[in-house]
């Protein structure tokens, strides 16, 4: 089994060699190696793209706005993941940014994971009948695990998901009531001496 | 008294790096301290009578193990070759993580003495490989075969049985990533278990020595004396592959030179020395003498850096007996400032190294900070300006916005991978091809070219924006973010100059390590030894902690 540091050396040098700068490499070296991390086939895209990319043309995009409209080439996956990462605090407060035509979905994906931990938000992706939510870059939450990853996305929609519970307060109040259950009923003894701070709550 | 950190842009100059000497904060020595109460075993040997076969060492606490596995191989003289080319090895050794299995030991026979061309698992941590000093073991093979102790002159010339001649971790060839290990806190320190990979391999050469002359004449073999094993340590040869990581660790770097310039600044902050700490002080310095009378090369320019350390190690005791009073306030600041006018960039370091030695509760707490998470400082700010992006190369590069790259001497080197072996390697870009495949460690140069782009581009610029169209400084804009908070992670000088001395940085990172008797081969690989005088695995749980000023030969 390779180890995620090989993997990160190897991809970084093999993105140059394609012809990106050093810095930019860095990047894409970092991000496949979250994707193999997380179990996703980050080198098998890349790979996969780098072999595309020394035949066919991608469009480079710089600046990202709300739809985001290829002309007649592909979008490449790695200027427009840079590009997203690069301006995300500036994107923060869009509601939903949209793309059309991304070469390598997968790749990009892995940039957004990483702009995820950038602004503290889950980000939420649905590409063709595909919904993806990148946690924090602490996990990718998908039902492609195992599945060939699509190789174009033809729409790509990314949503910011507002920091919010996962639960309604009756279910957090039935668990926390249970979680008392735990607790000792302090009788005036233990309200006294229990603490071993002073007679008052908050001295 | 409050004092100041030293000057990056004078500390982190790769003269002054490249006079780094090792201290209470090296690694070998916070790894002995960090394993003193692991139980020492040698589980496994089974070596022929000719010292070829395999054999397992460990250190245990508690659940965990962690097991050396030796593979001592038989070589023709005409294989061994302390060059990176080599295939073969007098020995070959991994540090696994728990106890082998038999399969395990199996698999690791097949992969381990093949070295860059095996693969390992996630199971084994480091992976070395090292040679006989073959006129030492076989003297003293002879010596005890005879019944007799070697001589005591051949073995302080050379100071070690062994030499490794790489030593790998941190997931390369498929050993353990770094992150799977990372939360133990016994490994809370950079490069421990390369360190205890070193400090097990020199036990097995004292035990393959006594056990290959025990067999060739049974009868009257003597085992070698702990007292010499003890002065003997395990020799490194070591290339240009150390130099990149220094560049590409930036933070790492940083917290290396930060937790010394921090000991230094609270030593001199010390207002009253007591008679103890003095004593252990000036005692240390005395006896260090023989480290440096007995630190042998045929290196020109390390013999003239060894001249002017021991001219200006005795000026200094000269001073320190009969002109300086330890009872003054601040001694060990009015010592600095005595060596920093007096004393040679050499001395300076030796001495700052010294003065650590009574301290433990200033050491202690800063071995703990010299890990980093590197990947908390990857990604750029990007909302921020060129503004300010200027306002810190200005200030954090005063020195590198000097160096004139137009001039060719100023940029005569490049640093490039060899396809071959995979390794760095420096050459002169107008003699040389392949200067299209540089690396990314002309720092100097690219904050340069960094600092020229921005001084034409808008002040109110983001860098979100700058980065758009300026893709191939994105390296360098990183690094500049990185120095903003991390003062000495910066090499603050042209690594790709015509003079530049690339050992300087092996140097940097060896002494961090612990090593002594820098022995430079070359300006671009050089011979160390490691572990010299350092307690024998038994002896671990109660040993003198200045053993590095105790050595006998």
């Amino acid at each position: 089994m390779k180890s995620l540091s090989e993997i990160e050396t190897t991809v970084k040098r093999a993105s140059r060699a394609i012809g990106f700068s050093w810095g930019i490499s860095e990047e894409v070296a970092k991000s496949i190696r979250i994707l193999e991390l997380f179990g996703l086939p980050g080198i098998k895209n890349l790979d996969l793209y780098y072999k595309d990319k020394k035949n066919k043309k991608f469009e480079n995009l710089n600046i990202i706005s709300e739809k985001n409209l290829s002309s007649s080439e592909l979008f490449c996956p790695i200027t427009l993941g840079v590009s997203f990462l690069d301006q995300i605090e500036a994107m923060d407060n869009l509601k939903q940014i949209q793309f059309s035509k991304v070469a390598y979905p997968l790749i990009f994906l892995s940039f957004l994971s990483r702009a995820s931990e950038i602004i503290g938000k889950k980000i939420y992706i649905k590409f063709d009948q595909n919904e993806i939510l990148l946690n924090l870059n602490v996990n990718i939450c998908s039902s492609l695990f195992n599945k060939e990853f699509p190789l174009i996305a033809d729409t790509l929609d990314v949503q910011f998901i507002e920091n919010q519970d996962n639960f309604n307060e009756s279910e957090w109040q039935s668990l926390y009531k249970l979680s008392e259950d735990t607790f000792v009923e302090e009788n005036e003894s233990l309200k006294q001496g229990a603490a071993g701070a002073g007679l008052t709550d908050n001295d | 008294m409050k004092i100041e950190l030293r000057n990056p842009n004078l500390i982190m100059k790769l003269s002054r790096l490249g006079s780094f000497h090792q201290s209470k904060l090296s690694f070998l020595r916070s790894f002995l301290n960090e394993f003193r109460d692991w139980d020492y075993k040698r589980d496994l040997f089974n070596l022929d009578q000719k010292g070829y076969g395999e054999a397992v060492y460990s250190f245990k606490k508690k659940e965990r193990v962690y097991s050396l596995v030796c593979f001592a191989n038989k070589i023709k003289d005409e294989e061994r070759s302390d060059r990176v080319i080599a295939t073969k090895w007098d020995a070959a050794f991994t540090l696994h993580d728990g106890v082998p299995g038999k399969d395990d030991i199996e698999r690791l026979k097949k992969e381990v003495p093949k070295q860059e061309v095996g693969r390992l698992s996630f199971k084994e941590l480091t992976l070395s490989r090292a040679n006989k000093s073959v006129r030492v073991f076989n003297h003293v093979v002879e010596s005890l075969s005879d019944g007799k102790q070697p001589d005591l002159d051949l073995l302080s010339k050379v100071g070690y049985l062994y030499r490794t001649t790489a030593v790998y971790g941190s997931g390369k060839f498929g050993l353990a990533d770094r992150f799977r290990i990372e939360n133990r806190d016994e490994i809370n320190g950079p490069f421990r278990l390369e360190m205890m990979l070193v400090y097990l391999v020199r036990q097995f050469t004292f035990d393959q020595v006594n056990h290959v002359a025990h067999h060739k004449n049974p009868k009257k073999a003597v085992k070698l004396d702990e007292k010499i094993c003890k002065n003997l340590g395990i020799g490194n040869s070591t290339g240009l592959g150390m130099a990149p990581f220094i560049v590409n660790h930036p933070t790492l770097l940083n917290n290396w030179i930060l937790s010394r310039e921090t000991a230094l600044k609270k030593i001199r902050e010390i207002k009253k020395v007591n008679d103890e700490d003095s004593k252990l002080f000036i005692n240390c310095v005395k006896k260090s003498l023989t480290n440096i009378t007995s630190w042998n090369t045929e290196s020109e320019y390390q013999q003239n850096k060894i001249r002017s350390l021991l001219k200006d190690v005795k000026k200094f005791i000269n001073y320190i007996e009969n002109d300086f009073n330890f009872k003054s306030e601040y001694p060990f600041n009015d010592l600095y400032h005595w060596l920093d006018k007096e004393a040679c960039e050499e001395c300076i370091e030796y001495i700052v190294s010294i003065m650590m030695e009574p301290y433990d509760y200033i050491i202690d707490p800063l071995v703990k900070n010299m890990s980093s998470d590197e990947e908390r400082y990857f990604n750029i700010p990007t909302n921020r300006t060129v503004e300010d992006l200027c306002n810190i190369i200005e200030s954090k590069y005063p020195n590198i916005l000097d160096i004139n790259f137009e001039k060719k001497e100023n940029y005569q080197n490049f640093w490039f991978i060899s396809k071959n072996k995979a390794e760095p390697r420096l050459a002169d870009r107008f003699v040389e091809h392949g200067s299209e495949l540089e690396q990314p460690l002309a720092i100097a140069r690219d904050v340069k070219r960094l600092y020229e782009k921005l001084q034409v581009s808008k002040n109110s610029l983001t860098i979100a924006e700058f980065l758009s169209n300026n893709s191939e400084l994105r390296h360098v804009v990183r690094r500049a973010f990185i120095v903003e908070k991390f003062p000495y992670s910066e090499i603050q000088d042209n690594t790709i100059g015509k003079d530049v001395m690339p050992i300087d940085m092996l140097r940097l990172k060896l002494s961090f390590f612990g090593a002594l008797k820098f022995d430079p081969r070359s300006d671009k690989w050089l011979r160390i030894c490691m572990f010299q005088g350092a307690p024998l695995p038994n002896e671990l749980k109660n040993y003198d902690e200045q053993w590095v000023y105790n050595t006998n030969i």
